[in-house]
C-alpha cells in the first residue's frame, strides 16, 4: 500500500469513527439533559443506563479516532475541543428534548437503526470496529427491547399518549432520511469490508419500524424530501451549536487545565 | 381516565449465578410485567449482581403471621437429631 | 394495659438488637417517626440529584461525565430503595411525593445551595457525601429491618461517591492556580452546610432522644458531626486547602478537633424554605412530575388493557 493510499484509508477510517462516535455521543448528551426529569423514578434510572451505554460506545470510537489521528490528540480533545463543522453526528440525535414522547421516539428510531448497523459492523474487517460493535450490539438489543415496549405501551395507552407519540413520530420523521445517506468515508471503507453502506439498511429498517408502529396503533408518516445537507458531512442543525457551547465550555475556557 | 399513580409494588429476587438460589433484594414500582422486568434489570443488576430475576407482585406474597411465631417455629428447636452434629462417630472414621 | 405490655416487649426487642419487621407490632409513634425520617432521607436523595445534574452537561471529560451520570443514577436508586422502605410502613409513594410537593415534607437543606462551579461536584462528593456516609454507616444499625437493609445496600453503592468527589478536588488542587482557587472556593462555600447536615446540637434536637431510645438513630447529631470533622480535616490539609473555620484546631486532651460556632440562623433560615434554591428545587421536581402524568396514565391504561385481555382469554 502506497503512502497516499494509506493516508486516504486512515482519513476515511478517522471520519467514519467520528460519524459513529459523535452520533452516540450527542444522543447520550441529550439523555444526560433529561436526567431527573423522567415521568417515573424507575424510568429515570433506566434511561440513564441507555445514556451510559451510548457514552461508552462514543468513548470507544473517539478513542480509536484519536489513535488513528496519531498526533497525541486524545478522545477528550476530540469531544471537547473540536469545532462544530468537524462533528459528524446525524441530525436526528441533535434534536432537543421536547417531551418524553420525543425522547422515546428518537430513541426507538435510533435503536432500530443501530441494531441493524452494529449487527453488520460486528463482521467488520477492522478489528477495533469489530470489537466495539460486538460489545455494543448487546447493549443496543436491550435498548430496542425497552423502546419497543414503551412505543407499544404509549401507542396503545390513552388517546392523549397515542397523539403525543404520533406527533413526535411526525416531527422526527424527516430526520430519518439521513440514516440511509452514504457518507464518502462509508463508500470507500465498504469496499474493504470495514464499513456498512447506510443505504443498505433502509429496507430492513422501514420494515421493522413499520411493524412496531402499526402494533402500537400508530401511523407511519409519509416520507418527506430533505435538503440533503447532512450531519455526516459536517452540516448540522442549529441545535448542535448550543449543545456544544454548553458541553465544551470548561475545556475551552481553561485550555491549559487538566480535569 | 385512570387516576395518576406510581404503579404496582413488585418484590425482586435475584439469582447471583446460575445454580444458586434466588434471594430477595428489594422492591420497585411498575405498571406491567414487562416494565417490571426491565426496571428490575436496570435497577438491581447495575453492578453485575445477578444473572436471573424473579418478580412477584407484593400483594401476592403469602407471609407467616407474627402471632403464630411460637407455635410455628419453636417446636423444631428440640429436634436436634435432624442435624448431623447430633451423632456420635468413632474417632478417625471418614467419608460419612 | 395490653399496649403497655406490648410496648415493654417492643422495647425489650429493641434493647436486644432484634430488628423490627413490617408485620411486627410497633408503637404508632415509632411508625410515624420512621416514616418521617425515611421519607425525608428519600427526598434528599432525589432532590440531591439536581445540584449535580446542573453540571452533568458541562462535565469537562468523558470520564468525568460517565462517573457523574452513574453517580446521579445511584442517587435515584437510593431514593427508590428508601421510598420502598417507607412503603413497608403503610405509606404509598404517591402520598409521600404529595407531601414533598405540598412543602410538608423536608429534605436535607444542603441541596438548596447552588452549584456554581465544577469544583462543587468535587465538594459535594467529598464533603456532602462524606457527611452523608458517616450518618448512613451508623444507620445500618437502625432497628427497623427494611430501613437497615436499604442502608446496607446504599452504603455499599455509595463507597465510590466520596472518592469520586475527592478525586475531583485533588485534580483541581494540583492543577493550575485558577483550578486550585476553584477548589478552595468550593470548600469555603460547602464546608459549613456540610457540617450543618447533622442537624441541631443534641440539646436542641426535637426528635433525638426518642429516636435513640428506639434505635431509629444509633448515634447523636453531635457525635456523628464530630466523626465527620475528625476524618475530613486531614484530607483537606494534605491538598493544601484551608477550612473556613479559624477556630478549628486539634485538641490533644479530647482527641478530637474543636470547631467554631455554627451559624444556626442560617441553618434554620434554609430549613424554613429561604435558602437560595428551595423554590427552584421543588419547582423542578413538581414540573417533572406533572410533565410525566400523561405517561403514567397511559401506562396504567395499557396495563388495564393487558389485564382485561388475559381475563377474557
Amino acid at each position: 500500500m502506497g503512502l497516499n493510499t494509506f493516508k486516504m484509508k486512515n482519513h476515511n477510517l478517522y471520519q467514519y469513527c467520528l460519524q459513529l462516535g459523535d452520533t452516540s455521543f450527542i444522543l447520550s448528551h441529550r439523555i444526560a439533559e433529561y436526567c431527573s426529569k423522567a415521568p417515573h423514578l424507575e424510568e429515570d434510572l433506566a434511561i440513564t443506563n441507555v445514556g451510559l451505554d451510548l457514552l461508552g460506545q462514543a468513548e470507544s470510537f473517539l478513542k480509536y479516532a484519536a489513535e488513528i489521528k496519531g498526533d497525541g490528540t486524545s478522545e477528550d480533545d476530540l469531544a471537547f475541543k473540536r469545532k462544530e463543522k468537524d462533528f459528524k453526528s446525524i441530525h436526528l440525535c441533535e434534536v432537543p428534548n421536547f417531551d418524553y414522547a420525543l425522547i422515546l421516539v428518537r430513541q426507538f428510531l435510533m435503536d432500530i437503526y443501530n441494531n441493524l448497523l452494529f449487527n453488520e459492523l460486528s463482521e467488520s474487517k477492522d478489528a477495533i470496529i469489530n470489537g466495539i460493535s460486538k460489545k455494543s450490539i448487546k447493549e443496543i438489543r436491550y435498548h430496542l427491547q425497552r423502546s419497543k415496549d414503551w412505543m407499544i405501551r404509549l401507542g396503545q395507552g390513552t388517546e392523549e399518549s397515542n397523539q403525543k407519540i404520533q406527533y413526535a413520530l411526525d416531527t422526527l420523521w424527516m430526520y430519518t432520511n439521513e440514516l440511509f445517506y452514504d457518507s464518502s468515508a462509508e463508500i470507500e471503507l465498504e469496499k474493504e469490508g470495514i464499513a456498512v453502506l447506510s443505504s443498505s439498511l433502509e429496507t430492513e429498517w422501514r420494515k421493522k419500524t413499520k411493524e412496531i408502529i402499526v402494533e402500537a396503533g400508530l401511523v407511519v408518516p409519509e416520507n418527506q424530501p430533505h435538503s440533503m445537507q447532512y450531519g455526516k458531512d459536517g452540516i448540522h442543525t442549529e441545535y448542535l451549536g448550543y449543545l456544544l457551547a454548553e458541553m465544551q465550555h470548561l475545556p475551552l475556557l481553561y485550555p491549559d487545565a487538566k480535569w | 381516565m385512570s387516576e395518576d399513580n406510581q404503579g404496582i409494588l413488585w418484590e425482586v429476587f435475584l439469582q447471583p449465578k446460575p445454580g444458586r438460589p434466588f434471594k430477595h433484594v428489594g422492591s420497585l414500582h411498575a405498571y406491567d410485567k414487562k416494565m417490571a422486568m426491565t426496571a428490575a434489570r436496570d435497577l438491581y443488576t447495575r453492578r453485575g449482581e445477578g444473572k436471573g430475576i424473579w418478580l412477584v407482585r407484593a400483594e401476592d406474597i403469602v407471609s407467616s403471621e407474627l402471632e403464630d411465631g411460637e407455635a410455628f417455629y419453636d417446636p423444631s428447636n428440640d429436634k436436634i437429631y435432624r442435624h448431623p452434629t447430633f451423632y456420635n462417630l468413632p474417632d478417625g472414621v471418614k467419608h460419612i | 394495659m395490653e399496649d403497655q405490655k406490648k410496648l415493654a416487649e417492643f422495647q425489650e426487642k429493641i434493647d436486644a438488637d432484634i430488628k423490627i419487621e413490617p408485620r411486627d407490632w410497633m408503637p404508632e409513634k415509632y411508625r410515624q417517626n420512621l416514616i418521617r425520617q425515611i421519607s425525608q432521607h428519600a427526598h434528599s436523595e432525589i432532590i440531591g440529584m439536581q445540584p449535580e445534574k446542573n453540571w452533568l452537561t458541562r462535565a469537562p471529560s468523558i470520564r468525568a461525565k460517565k462517573i457523574l451520570m452513574a453517580k446521579i443514577q445511584d442517587e435515584a436508586g437510593h431514593g427508590l430503595y428508601l421510598y420502598c422502605a417507607a412503603e413497608t410502613l403503610g405509606v404509598k409513594r404517591e402520598q409521600v411525593l404529595n407531601l414533598l410537593h405540598e412543602g410538608k415534607a423536608k429534605y436535607s437543606s444542603v441541596f438548596n445551595y447552588p452549584t456554581i462551579s465544577w469544583a462543587d461536584m468535587g465538594a459535594i462528593g467529598w464533603l456532602v457525601d462524606g457527611a452523608a456516609i458517616v450518618n448512613q454507616v451508623s444507620l445500618q444499625g437502625t432497628s427497623y429491618g427494611p430501613y437497615s437493609r436499604a442502608m446496607v445496600k446504599i452504603c455499599m453503592e455509595e463507597s465510590f461517591h466520596q472518592r469520586q468527589g475527592y478525586e475531583i478536588v485533588v485534580t483541581l488542587a494540583k492543577g493550575t492556580p485558577e483550578q486550585k482557587q476553584m477548589a478552595q472556593d468550593a470548600l469555603n462555600r460547602w464546608w459549613w452546610p456540610s457540617v450543618m447536615m447533622f442537624g441541631p446540637h443534641d440539646a436542641e434536637s426535637a426528635h433525638s432522644n426518642q429516636s435513640l431510645k428506639w434505635k431509629i438513630k444509633r448515634e447523636s447529631n453531635d457525635e456523628l458531626r464530630q466523626r465527620f470533622i475528625d476524618k475530613t480535616i486531614h484530607q483537606g490539609e494534605i491538598l493544601g486547602l484551608t477550612f473556613p473555620d479559624p477556630d478549628l484546631k486539634w485538641n490533644e486532651s479530647t482527641g478530637h478537633y474543636d470547631y467554631g460556632e455554627i451559624d444556626w440562623d442560617e441553618f434554620w433560615n434554609v430549613v424554613k424554605g429561604n435558602g437560595p434554591g428551595n423554590k427552584q428545587r421543588l419547582k423542578h421536581h413538581i414540573e417533572a412530575h406533572e410533565n410525566g402524568k400523561w405517561v403514567r396514565e397511559a401506562a396504567i391504561a395499557y396495563a388495564d388493557k393487558l389485564n382485561s385481555k388475559t381475563k377474557t382469554a
